[in-house]
């Protein structure tokens, strides 16, 4: 594929953390979100971050590719900060960060096939063959039938939606991807086949952090866990720490027992 | 004094909010016009739905507007003899003022409502988030297209409304006011001139930025869900018919400085 922009020049060194958050302030008007977040994320590596509704998970995911603007505090992607970046400069770091999108976000005046191939058309220099192909074979790769690049969004199921935003994410095959609330409202079967496809895109490299409230997913697609509580990561561990020694605010977050 | 002061202040920090944004927004509209490709097919089907859709609404308005104003003219005038002025007071009123302000405000209400509901839906929905994080701009998917289709719709509807409104004159001219048909065109077309059309027809492209710029602007604006999406499309049509309205008089104004020089 040959890409129309080009890339933005790397760091010599490629650093230990492929995503990392330092010191990260987010205000709306009185209300103070974020009151210094830090953490990191290394390549390969799939972060689950939990907490309570309204802690602004969301928020701190929408940075990471650029949606929203740190008040203060370093956003680094691949050892470049994006905080200061505007929309042109940001248009780079997009095709490495995906964004998976609660409900999908797919454009409903488009058939599924052509919000797939939306980002191809934008940013690669395809043949409509070239385009067709690639469509296609994301599609069963993401467990979605042939058929389905001829509907509409509308006609779509809740999960059948989400998997072709993941599948329009992955589009770019990106080395990030920034799952929010991926198995939110669906049912087992869906859940699992969401988790496949996350755990298919980790196999194959992919640095993912993952917002959510499914417990079951984390423990099965994600290396570490974070929990997201007074505006600061206040504890954050690896899954199988997790697994083994559960204590502290984040076992009392998962049982219930805290907000 | 207090209570009235905080109402004031709080409308004084709105309207500059809302004049900060339509200024970026103007910027970006521009900036992405001249740096980047057009969307041709996207422009295409917007014109298609602001200028073919808009058309039979446009038709029956314009065909009401000139019905009605040459009955009035005529009632007005058959008291002091003056019938026969109908037709050049008509067409005259119709080419510089009637013509673009109606087709401007029914495009407003029409388009202006479409556009800033989509774009708030698109918003609530994450697509306009979706456009973005993909790395392309929704001001040259979203807006431009827009913008553009109102700038090449709206001229073509005036120039339809202009002809329409002086049809439904002259029908009331020569069945109302029993005026000879053939004397009735011939008057509109020796009396009006190239001035008095381009008059109103360079009005048009202002109203049309008139309109798409803040429907554009309220519904990228919107922020709490879908209420909000109402509250917006209210907003750009209340917004669009006062700029129309307002703007009509300054523009208007500077046309007939720049015709006297001429």
């Amino acid at each position: 594929m040959k890409h129309k922009e080009q890339q933005p020049e790397q760091p010599t060194e490629a650093p230990q953390s492929y995503i990392e958050v330092i010191d990260f302030h987010k205000s709306f008007g009185e209300k103070k979100v974020h009151d210094g977040v830090s953490f990191y994320v290394r390549k390969g590596e799939c972060l689950g971050l939990i907490g309570g509704s309204g802690t602004g998970k969301s928020v701190l995911l929408r940075t990471l590719v650029g949606l929203e603007k740190p008040d203060q505090g370093k956003v680094m992607v691949d050892g470049i900060d994006i905080g200061p970046m505007n929309e042109r400069q940001l248009i780079d770091i997009r095709k490495k960060v995906a964004y998976a999108f609660q409900g999908g976000a797919l454009f409903d005046s488009m058939t599924v096939y052509e919000n797939l191939a939306y980002p191809l058309r934008e940013h690669f220099q395809l043949s409509e063959k070239e385009i067709s192909d690639q469509i296609l074979s994301q599609l069963e790769e993401f467990g979605l039938d042939s058929g389905t690049h001829r509907l509409f969004p509308g006609s779509l199921s809740g999960g059948m939606q989400k998997r072709v935003g993941l599948a329009r994410a992955m589009m770019m095959h990106p080395e990030v991807v920034l799952y929010d609330e991926p198995t939110a409202g669906l049912d087992p079967y869906n859940t699992k086949k969401i988790q496949e496809s996350i755990l298919k895109l980790k196999a194959k490299g992919v640095t993912s952090i993952l917002v959510t409230h499914d417990m079951p997913t984390v423990y099965a697609v994600c290396d570490k866990v974070a929990l997201l509580q007074n505006g600061r990561i206040s504890e954050q561990y690896t899954i199988d720490k997790l697994k083994q020694e559960p204590s502290g605010a984040m076992t009392e977050f998962i049982n219930g027992e805290s907000a | 004094m207090l209570t009235l002061m905080k109402p004031l202040t709080s409308f004084t920090i709105e309207m500059l909010h809302f004049l900060g944004g339509i200024g970026y927004l103007t910027r970006d509209i521009f900036r992405e016009l001249f740096k980047s490709r057009i969307y041709w097919r996207l422009l295409i089907e917007q014109i298609y739905q602001v200028g073919m859709r808009s058309a039979p609404l446009i038709v029956v308005t314009a065909v009401s507007v000139g019905m009605v104003m040459s009955l009035q003219f005529g009632l007005g005038l058959e008291k002091f003899g003056g019938k026969m002025y109908v037709p050049k007071l008509l067409a005259v009123t119709i080419l510089r003022e009637m013509g673009p302000m109606f087709t401007s405000l029914m495009l407003a209400a029409r388009v202006g409502a479409g556009i800033a509901s989509e774009i708030g839906s698109m918003v609530v929905t994450q697509q306009i988030d979706a456009i973005r994080a993909l790395g392309t701009s929704p001001i040259r998917k979203i807006v431009l297209p827009r913008v553009l289709a109102c700038l090449i719709a709206l001229p073509i509807l005036c120039a339809v409304t202009n002809i329409v409104a002086n049809a439904g004159g002259l029908i009331i001219g020569a069945v109302e006011l029993k005026l000879d048909p053939g004397f009735y065109l011939l008057k509109v077309l020796s009396t009006s001139n190239v001035s008095d059309y381009l008059s109103g027809f360079g009005k048009t492209f202002f109203f049309a930025l008139f309109i798409a710029i803040p429907a554009c602007y309220f519904g990228l604006n919107v922020k709490n869900g879908t209420k909000e999406v109402g509250i917006a499309t209210t907003k750009a049509v209340v917004v669009s018919s006062i700029l129309i309205l307002v703007g009509d008089f300054f523009i208007s104004k500077v046309f007939w400085m720049v015709e006297k020089l001429l």
